[in-house]
């Protein structure tokens, strides 16, 4: 059947009943603006917060621990025979040879590595004392893996380096301890017998709270001095290029050093997880939403197929087959659904331009900040494209009824 | 011999449903080319079932239609909706044309449809029937902009436009008045005589009579034959149908 005449008949339908197109055109819209700008929404959101994760941790921690427990040397020599208590191989804490470590991963590395030294401490100031994570650090090589730098509010990352037993502390412990900048605070290192007078050099916001609130920065010496461990350097921290390579670069780097090597992926799977979690939601809400729209089509078409019963037996008495009367519908759905996904994307375009123009305080951070929306081209092709199928199959069930009605039983009806 | 158009053999058509009910029993027909057939009878006597029959648009519960000698009880749908686009038109009561489009597109529709015509002879056979059917000043109106009998003559026109060999039509003059009537009866009684057969079924006792040949339905079966004009002979002979010849 001539595809033209199927066109012309479905067009001169549509243009015909200019209420119900619109009605039809502004469901669809609505369906899809809406999709548009919460798929937006809920996915800036989510790179807005692990932009943050990703850039306030490394990308790859090395540790000095192994995933494995190593095999102990009476079980190499003696394996046959079982024994037990035998004492454990006694293994000195920290990386060996960091130096040559980190010169071996720059050379194939896609990014920086720096060494550090973590220990626990606990913070005491004027009788308040709370327990963080040190991170002694080289800031000259810190500024390559972290963006610390740049998330210092009051003084300088080289700034450790210019005073004695310098830290650089988080805002919301600044807070807590009621602690700011140049004050000093005592640090207590894990057996209380190594504490120590320190001056806040620095103050840093990262926006994630659980590293505002309990992890500071020294220099490594003062770090291994705490630990009592002079020298030691027991976390490698890589930043790489890309980050999303993370999860297969330090499979190569736990390989290559036999060291337990956690991504910022691993580190965070609960995380990831929820998200994947998440995501699952926003597609199943936002599904709901294009096939909610696409009932506005479905009412149409069954109307129109409804007010059109006689032209459908006098189509199908001049010998048009059931089909192509039953395609002359899905097209008007088409036309219904492809006008009102143009406005959609529009109005789609417009409200996530208008959310973006909205500040939000974040009270973790402090800050006042536009929302975050991602445009993707992505999200207007997927809710085109799915508001599309959900209008041809509205159509399909009222035109396919419709059009199954025997043509006697209307010219009788009408007689 | 004569060259048969259109021929039904036992043609029996059952409705089931609570009560069952014989629409039509047991007819046995041929008509010939440039035949024109009235068939008559009383309500509910079976006479629009037959004609709704033989044009295709319904298909029998027994027997055969055969129609320019291609049996048609075997036809899947589409099949039968291509024998109707191209052997049969219709003609009913109620024009049923298409509102939204005017005279000349509600003729090129079948021609549209059967897509074997250019554009451009399309258009010219539309208004090359609707000027002959004295429609030429009204091709660009829409239906509601058109009288009851000028509807109809559109319809005639939409009927023809594939050249079909069997017109159709049922109770053609039944919403006209009288010169419409007698208008759109005289333009059947043309296509007869130009070698297109034409049925049609009517209350109109003085205008089957000037049928070639009318039969009267009772009950669902042949009641009476009685032949009019020229045409005034026996029955035909039912002969193995040949194809029509265009």
């Amino acid at each position: 059947m001539a595809t033209n005449l199927l066109l012309s008949i479905a067009w001169t339908h549509v243009s015909t009943r200019v209420r119900q197109t619109l009605v039809g055109m502004f469901g669809v819209a609505m369906g899809v603006g809406f999709t548009i700008m919460m798929a937006g929404l809920m996915q800036g959101s989510q790179i807005d917060f692990l932009r943050q994760l990703v850039d306030t941790m490394p990308h790859i921690t090395v540790n000095d621990e192994r995933r494995g427990i190593p095999s102990q040397p009476a079980d190499q020599e003696y394996a046959a025979v079982g024994m037990s208590n035998v004492a454990n191989v006694n293994r000195r804490p920290g990386i060996r040879y960091p130096d040559t470590l980190m010169a071996s991963l720059r050379s194939w590395l896609p990014g920086e590595v720096a060494p550090s030294t973590k220990t626990t401490a606990i913070v005491d100031h004027s009788g308040a004392r709370i327990g963080v994570t040190l991170m002694g650090i080289d800031p000259r090589l810190e500024v390559r893996v972290s963006k610390l730098g740049q998330q210092m509010t009051e003084g300088k990352l080289s700034d450790l380096s210019k005073a004695a037993n310098g830290i650089i502390i988080g805002e919301a412990l600044a807070q807590k301890l009621a602690v700011k900048y140049g004050n000093s605070v005592v640090l207590v290192g894990g057996g209380e017998a190594n504490q120590m007078s320190a001056t806040v050099v620095g103050i840093f916001r990262s926006g994630i709270k659980s590293v505002d609130e309990g992890q500071i920065y020294s220099l490594a010496s003062l770090a291994q001095t705490l630990m009592g461990q002079t020298g030691i350097i027991n976390l490698l921290r890589l930043r790489l290029s890309d980050p999303l390579v993370a999860q297969k670069v330090a499979t190569q780097v736990e390989a290559q050093t036999g060291y337990k090597s956690v991504s910022w992926q691993e580190s965070n799977s609960d995380l990831l997880s929820a998200f994947a979690t998440r995501d699952f939601i926003v597609l199943t809400v936002m599904g709901a939403m294009l096939l909610t729209s696409s009932f506005a089509t479905y009412n149409i078409i069954s109307t129109i197929t409804h007010e059109k019963r006689h032209d459908i037996a006098i189509m199908k008495s001049l010998g048009m087959r059931e089909y192509s009367v039953r395609r002359i519908f899905i097209i008007e759905s088409a036309i219904m659904g492809s006008v009102g996904i143009l406005f959609g994307w529009l109005l789609g375009y417009l409200l996530c331009y208008a959310w973006s123009q909205i500040n939000v305080y974040n009270p973790l951070t402090g800050a006042v900040v536009p929302l975050s929306i991602y445009y993707s081209p992505m999200h207007y092709i997927a809710s085109g494209g799915i508001s599309i199928l959900c209008c041809a199959v509205a159509a399909f069930f009222p035109a396919r009824k419709a059009t199954r009605v025997h043509p006697v039983e209307i010219i009788r009806g009408a007689s | 011999m004569t060259e048969i158009a259109l021929q039904t053999v036992n043609l029996v058509r059952r409705v089931q449903g609570e009560i069952s009910h014989t629409l039509v029993n047991g007819i046995d027909l041929a008509v010939e080319k440039g035949e024109f057939l009235a068939i008559t009878g009383p309500s509910g006597s079976g006479k629009s079932s037959l004609l709704y029959l033989l044009g295709l648009l319904d298909a029998p519960t027994e027997g055969e239609v055969i129609i320019c000698g291609q049996a048609t009880s075997k036809l899947s749908e589409t099949e039968r909706a291509d024998v109707r686009l191209t052997k049969c038109g219709f003609v009913f009561q109620f024009h049923f044309l298409l509102p939204e489009f005017t005279a000349l597109d509600n003729v090129l529709l079948p021609m549209r449809a059967a897509g074997v015509m250019s554009a451009k002879d399309m258009n010219e056979r539309a208004m090359s029937l609707l000027t002959s059917l004295g429609l030429g000043e009204q091709t660009g109106k829409r239906p509601n902009q058109l009288s009851g009998g000028q509807r109809q003559r559109v319809a005639l026109a939409r009927a023809l436009a594939n050249r079909p060999e069997i017109i159709v039509a049922d109770e053609p003059t039944g919403n006209l008045d009288t010169a419409s009537t007698e208008q759109v009866f005289g333009i059947l009684r043309d296509i007869a005589d130009n070698g297109q057969t034409v049925v049609v079924v009517t209350h109109d006792a003085a205008l089957a009579a000037r049928a070639d040949r009318r039969i009267h339905i009772v009950d669902g079966k042949i009641h009476e034959t009685t032949f009019g004009g020229d045409r005034k002979r026996e029955s035909p002979a039912v002969t193995p149908a040949a194809e029509c010849q265009s």
